[in-house]
């Protein structure tokens, strides 16, 4: 079975690509599943579903959705085996610009619009500057030369992905992005597999249920703000 | 690469400075080498970058093979494409070698669904007999190489349409300016000169380079989008997609697109800009049906329709500027006259 795990910032457009470029693979005969990551709702389930695929979903509640990510798609995938499929595709949505999903030698694939603004390829993290592949949305509505502006800046902030543009309306960029899934290598089992960037063990007092503010209160992984340029 | 300074590493491009600013806040001496300065990010930093030592290191040598490559001319120059039929949606074959110069004006018209996308889709993918339409895209006479046909973030269409906006909040002059950084342009200030002189050549109403890109009407807003993808987009193709009384001088504006060799594609039902064009395909069905050369005939019907589309524009332009439209119409007899 081959594993991609797709990324990008909350309604970016991730199963409006998945949906389409799936429907490409789909013609090749190949059998798709999705696992769906999020907080704490979603209905791209029903999306997937009304598709005709085989979806899961799994909610992470009260922890960042790509720690609880790691925490389980190693069972994922042991559920895509077991539903026989060729390809399993994880969607999460990139709540932490901090984390990511990708894994070491598993196709790693970050969605980014274009309407989220010309400099913020430079600020999404390991999930935009680890990816293999970085797919581009939302150009239908921008001119030609933000999407070239855009275009550049992805690239700076990750210069060995192939860049796609991708319209997720009219699925214009599916062919091409099936091409490159179809690429993704397989995998047999996760375990032992390493993510391509370690997830920061916030451990602070705030992570664990404490609410009142306070200087008392902040103990273990706390990092202050430095006031001095400002006071100048 | 280790071995060299900050200092040195600054010098290659804007981009490897704002990178090293960026994964550097507390400014390291330029004299450091690389080496030296990565063994001294702490933990942190290299949690706020993102990456790891090695992932740092091998970022900057990516982005240094870039900012090579963007600025050698390496990109491959398309002279002409060839679209070869597949097949309609039926399976019926398209009987199909459609040839495309720089320089050519081409339209597309058919109604929604007769397969307009699918045909600018295999275009831009290079079709090789692997989309639904089985057709196949010669570049140059020969089938392209496939490394270049899946290179990253090479993009043959630059596209215009009427849905299309700027969003990005910058004056004229600073986003034509940003543009042109990221096309390694080496005359900057001169292009971005030339790109606002077309476009308000084009434009009806003149804007400044101060001005914000949200504040330009309709017609400056296509306007710009024209010249700046005329003079500064990679693409040698340009989509021109129903954009249709714009407020622009449409006949300036695919001059423009010709004279910098573009090859130009328009798709529309706008009888002025379709026989502007020297041909025209007929979709139908999924495929190309027929491909109508533009006769004399057409031409001659050209020349009363633009009469008829000036008197129309005047007409717009009175009601623009609040005057009354009471002085009786001088336009049958410029047809009764044929
Ligand atoms: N104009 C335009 N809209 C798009 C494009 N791609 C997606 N959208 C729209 O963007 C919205 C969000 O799309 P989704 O595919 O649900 O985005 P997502 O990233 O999966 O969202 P979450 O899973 O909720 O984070 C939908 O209304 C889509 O129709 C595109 O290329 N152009
Ligand atoms: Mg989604
Ligand atoms: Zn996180
Ligand atoms: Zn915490």
């Amino acid at each position: 079975m081959r594993v991609i795990t797709v990324a990008g910032p909350p309604s970016v457009g991730k199963t409006s690509v998945i949906v389409r470029t799936v429907k490409a693979l789909a013609t090749q005969g190949l059998d798709v599943g999705i696992v769906k990551f999020d907080a704490l709702s979603t209905s791209d389930d029903q999306v997937y579903r009304r598709a005709g695929l085989p979806v899961v979903v799994g909610l992470s509640g009260s922890v960042c959705p790509d720690h609880f990510f790691v925490s389980n798609i190693d069972d994922c995938l042991g559920w895509g085996q077991q539903a026989g499929l060729d390809i399993l595709i994880a969607e999460s949505a990139g709540l932490c610009n901090r984390c990511s999903p990708h894994i070491q030698g598993v196709l790693a694939v970050c969605v980014v619009d274009m309407l989220s603004g010309i400099h913020t390829p430079r600020k999404i993290g390991p999930m935009l500057k680890l990816a293999d592949l970085a797919v581009v949305t939302k150009g239908d509505i921008v001119s030609q030369a933000e999407r070239e502006v855009f275009a550049f800046n992805v690239r700076l902030a990750n210069p060995r992905a192939i860049i796609l543009f991708f319209n997720g309306i009219t699925g214009q960029g599916a062919a091409e992005l099936a091409f490159h899934l179809r690429q993704a290598p397989p995998v047999e089992t996760l375990d032992g597999r390493r993510l391509r960037f370690p997830m920061p063990s916030s451990v602070c007092p705030y992570c664990i249920g404490e609410t009142v503010i306070g200087r008392d209160h902040q103990r273990g992984n706390v990092r202050k703000m430095s006031f001095e340029s400002a006071s100048a | 690469m280790l071995s060299l300074t900050l200092a040195e590493l600054a010098g290659w491009h804007p981009a490897i400075t704002e990178f090293l600013i960026s994964a550097d806040a507390a400014g390291a001496k330029p004299a450091r080498t690389l080496d030296a300065w990565l063994r001294a990010l702490t933990d942190d930093r290299l949690s706020d970058i993102g990456m790891d030592r090695d992932q740092v290191l091998d970022h900057l040598e990516a982005l240094a093979h870039q900012v090579e490559t963007l600025r050698g001319t390496s990109e491959q120059s398309v002279r002409s494409l060839t679209v070869l039929g597949g097949h309609d949606k039926s399976d019926r074959p398209e009987v199909l070698t459609l040839t495309l110069q720089v320089g050519d004006v081409l339209c597309i018209v058919g109604p929604t669904g007769s397969g307009k996308s699918r045909l600018l889709a295999d275009i831009e993918c290079l079709a090789q007999g692997d989309t639904p339409t089985g057709r196949r895209v010669l570049v140059n006479d020969a089938p392209p190489d496939p490394g270049w046909r899946f290179a990253s973030g090479r993009k043959l269409i630059a596209q215009l349409s009427q849905n299309m906006n700027f969003v990005v909040d910058l004056t004229v002059g600073e986003f034509v300016a940003m543009h042109a950084d990221c096309r390694m342009a080496p005359n900057r200030d001169a292009v971005v000169r030339e790109v606002i002189a077309c476009a308000n050549d084009l434009a009806g109403e003149s804007f400044a380079v101060g001005v914000s890109l949200t504040q330009l009407s309709g017609g400056q807003t296509r306007a710009l989008m024209i010249a700046d993808t005329a003079l500064l987009s990679a693409s040698p193709v340009v989509l021109i997609d129903e954009i249709e009384n714009a407020g622009i001088d449409r006949k300036k504006a695919l001059a423009l697109l010709i004279a910098q060799e573009k090859i130009v594609l328009i798709s529309t039902h706008d009888p002025v800009l379709a026989l502007l064009g020297s041909r025209r395909i007929v979709l139908r069905n999924g495929a190309v049906a027929e491909i109508i050369e533009t006769g004399a005939d057409e031409k001659a019907n050209l020349a009363i329709l633009e009469r008829i589309d000036r008197s129309l524009m005047e007409v717009r332009h009175r009601l623009r500027c609040g005057q009354r439209i009471d002085v009786p119409l001088a336009w049958p007899p410029t047809l009764d006259n044929e």
